[in-house]
């Protein structure tokens, strides 16, 4: 399949024997990083999930036009229009997209700006734990002996202790913030991304070019961040993908409890925990459709992961797309 | 090579006694023993003996031969030699100067005077990197060149050894084994160092490829009068590319020699054993000749056998090798350039196949594990049960 496409990509000219300087004029050399993004490219499901994750951005950036076109504030209350004569929340509408909360504000224009603080704290939160993970799990794997130590200790207290229990007592101490938010779901999610470095490292850091590059008498940095980081990139990039969509549900999580994002904030998991106790009573909008936000959100980046760490994997098929 | 040149290069030698100066490389009684970890809670202190008690001087402008078996030390002793470990104990003195205890960091300004090429062509390379950067690496690590000039040196090395120049943007995979080895090249002459230890350069690669490999060390060597110290265990090799060889067993040196003499007289009894497993390219010559097939396996370096650690399998082995550990000196009349570490070396044209130990199979297996030989039979039985061992012998 791939060697006449390969072939008829360039020119459509037979490749014969002893055309060999011609040959690897054409096969052209494919560096790690092209065949991912070649094996992406031809992903379905890779093309929607990324294309749902650049809609959800889009509309969170343009969330204050959706708020201009409607005249509706994310935080404006409407007690004449939004709310029905027993107080609660009204239907979608042609003056509410998807209705309104039980504090008669648009639940369409509070859901775009809750799509600023998920994709906010998903992003930088992965971040802080991805830069902690890697320096972690780098200085781990490569210095050894007592650093590591301290560090596999340290990483083993994390995971011992529920993630939720320590988020809520942080937070219920130091009162709710975003930036709060994203520090702890940051800082206490590094700890398996640090793992998969440090094992990753020890792994690598006996092949015989570590070793050329002490020879040449390359600094413990430059060969952790010069020889070793390369190597260990692509399960970074996989784990941290996959660590975004944990984020925004660590913080719909923490938001739902009533420790995260303080309000009126718009926020997903604080209009899905306000929503929980309508929906028995019948306003279903209220509490489907911030559920659906959060849900696709979550779906298009886990699946978008998925399809990343098949694109990265050497041993991937469909070397030859 | 002249007094004139050694005034100019080095006036004033540190090193406790000043080395001629056609001496690059002097090793006094290296030792190294790497700790293994024992279980249980009352651990007991175990070491690797990988290197031990080794002394070596290598001439400037040759190249030097270190064969033996895996296992036997020649990488580990190439490594302590490049300090990439720390040795446990002795010296070495390169070019005059006591580089034993020197720190990583002073270390740098002298790894450009000494450099490595290593077995694994695949693995010598980062994978993650391309090869403009991995050969530019020597320039980058020590601030030599930067930019368009690093890049230009970095294809003049390229084209140097026999590389398109225009591949500088290719991965490693990208290359064939050879080409990956000549990269490997590259990369240690970027300095233009005194010292290339060479650490099984070609054993990795087909032999026609071999030989391309071969020939371009020699044509450096050449041209930029380069010192190597060539670590194999292909003895047709090494005797193609040394000047002089040493020979090692479990962590010693037993026997150095001139290239020829070693070929020709060898004097330790593990070298002519080693000889006789060389295959030759001639079946009727093949048939004839009788190879020596040592019985049991190498012991274990954790504790190596008392006396001559060739003992437990040596065809010659008298009481005396049980007790005394031979010292590594000229024997029957050789000169100093050929010293052997045997208390019976073999005399020109011996057989080996012709000898029985003089010890029980009890002082044999003194500190071996694994199963040895009945006690009646004999390294010549041997050779005739196992035909499939002969290489290039009867079918």
């Amino acid at each position: 399949m791939s060697m006449p496409e390969l072939a008829s990509a360039g020119e459509s000219e037979v490749l014969d024997e002893t055309g060999e300087a011609a040959a690897s004029r054409k096969i052209e050399g494919r560096s790690p990083w092209r065949l991912a993004y070649e094996r992406l490219r031809v992903d379905r499901a890779a093309k929607i999930a990324l294309g749902t994750i650049l809609v959800i951005v889009l509309l969170a950036i343009l969330a204050p036009v959706f708020a201009k076109i409607t005249g509706h504030g994310p935080n404006q209350q409407f007690i004449d229009t939004g709310s029905n004569a027993e107080g609660g929340p009204v239907p979608p509408s042609g003056t509410f997209w998807l209705g309104t909360d039980n504090n008669a504000r648009d639940l369409f224009i509070r859901i775009l700006y809750g799509a600023r603080v998920s994709l906010l704290v998903g992003v930088l939160a992965t971040l802080i734990s991805t830069a902690l993970g890697v320096v972690l799990g780098l200085a781990a794997g490569f210095i050894g002996g007592f650093v590591d130590t301290v560090i596999a200790r340290l990483i083993d207290v994390m995971l011992s202790i529920p993630f939720l229990i320590l988020a809520i007592s942080i937070a219920y101490v130091s009162g709710p913030s975003v930036w709060l938010v994203i520090v702890i779901v940051g800082v206490l999610s590094f700890t398996y991304l640090a793992r998969i470095v440090r094992g990753q490292v020890i792994s690598i850091k006996g092949r015989e070019f570590i070793e050329a590059a002490r020879a040449l008498g390359a600094g413990p940095w430059r060969i952790m961040f010069v020889d070793l980081l390369p190597n260990v990139l692509a399960q970074v990039i996989v784990y941290a993908t996959l660590l975004i969509p944990l984020a925004i549900v660590a913080e719909a999580t923490l938001s739902f409890l009533g420790v995260g994002v303080p309000p009126p904030t718009a926020d997903w998991g604080s209009m899905i925990s306000d929503a929980s106790g309508w929906f028995q009573y019948g306003y279903w909008w209220f509490l489907l459709f911030p559920s659906m936000a959060l849900l696709i959100t979550t779906l298009a980046f886990n699946i978008f992961g998925d399809s990343v760490r098949d694109a990265l994997d050497p041993r991937g098929a469909g070397i030859y797309v | 090579m002249t007094s004139a040149a050694k005034s100019d290069s080095n006036p004033v030698p540190t090193a406790a006694e000043a080395d001629g100066d056609d001496v690059l490389l002097r090793v006094e009684n290296l030792v190294k023993y790497f700790p293994i970890k024992g279980t249980g809670l009352f651990r007991e202190k175990e070491f690797v003996h990988a290197v031990d008690g080794v002394s070596l001087t290598i001439p400037r402008g040759q190249t030097f031969g270190i064969v033996g078996e895996t296992g036997c030390g020649k990488s580990t002793l190439a490594r302590c030699v490049a300090r990439l470990y720390d040795v446990t104990s002795g010296r070495i003195v390169f070019d005059g100067r006591d580089i034993t205890k020197v720190s990583q960091r002073s270390m740098r300004p002298l790894r450009r005077e000494i450099q490595m090429i290593f077995q694994d062509p695949i693995g010598s390379l980062n994978p993650r990197r391309r090869v403009g950067s991995i050969i530019g690496d020597p320039f980058a690590i020590h601030g030599l060149a930067s930019g368009a000039e690093r890049k230009r040196r970095v294809q003049e090395l390229m084209e140097r050894v026999g590389l398109n120049p225009e591949h500088y943007n290719r991965f490693p995979a990208e290359f064939s084994g050879g080409q990956r080895q000549r990269i490997g090249v590259a990369r240690a002459l970027a300095f233009q160092p005194k010292l290339i230890i060479c650490d099984e350069p070609v054993s990795a690669l087909d032999v026609s490829i071999q030989a391309q490999v071969i020939n371009l060390l020699a044509d450096l060597q050449a041209e930029f009068g380069l010192t190597y110290i060539f670590i194999a265990h292909d003895l047709s090799v090494v005797r193609h590319v040394s000047k002089s060889i040493a020979v090692m067993y479990l962590g010693k040196v037993t026997e150095i020699a001139p290239a020829e003499d070693l070929f020709t007289v060898p004097r330790h009894p593990y070298t002519g054993a080693l000889l006789s497993a060389v295959p030759v390219p001639n079946p009727d010559e093949s048939d004839q000749r009788k190879q020596i097939i040592l019985v049991g396996d190498v012991p274990s370096p954790i504790a190596p056998p008392s006396g001559c650690r060739f003992h437990p399998r040596c065809p010659k082995a008298a009481p005396v090798c049980v007790t005394d550990d031979p010292p590594l000196e000229p024997r029957l009349g050789d000169g100093p350039e050929h010293p052997a570490a045997c208390h019976l070396p073999m005399a020109a044209g011996e057989n080996l196949a012709d000898f029985h130990p003089e010890i029980s199979k009890e002082e044999r297996v003194v500190e071996v594990e694994g199963s040895l030989l009945p006690d009646d039979a004999q390294p010549a039985d041997i050779a005739d049960a196992l035909p499939v061992r002969q290489e290039g012998g009867k079918p």
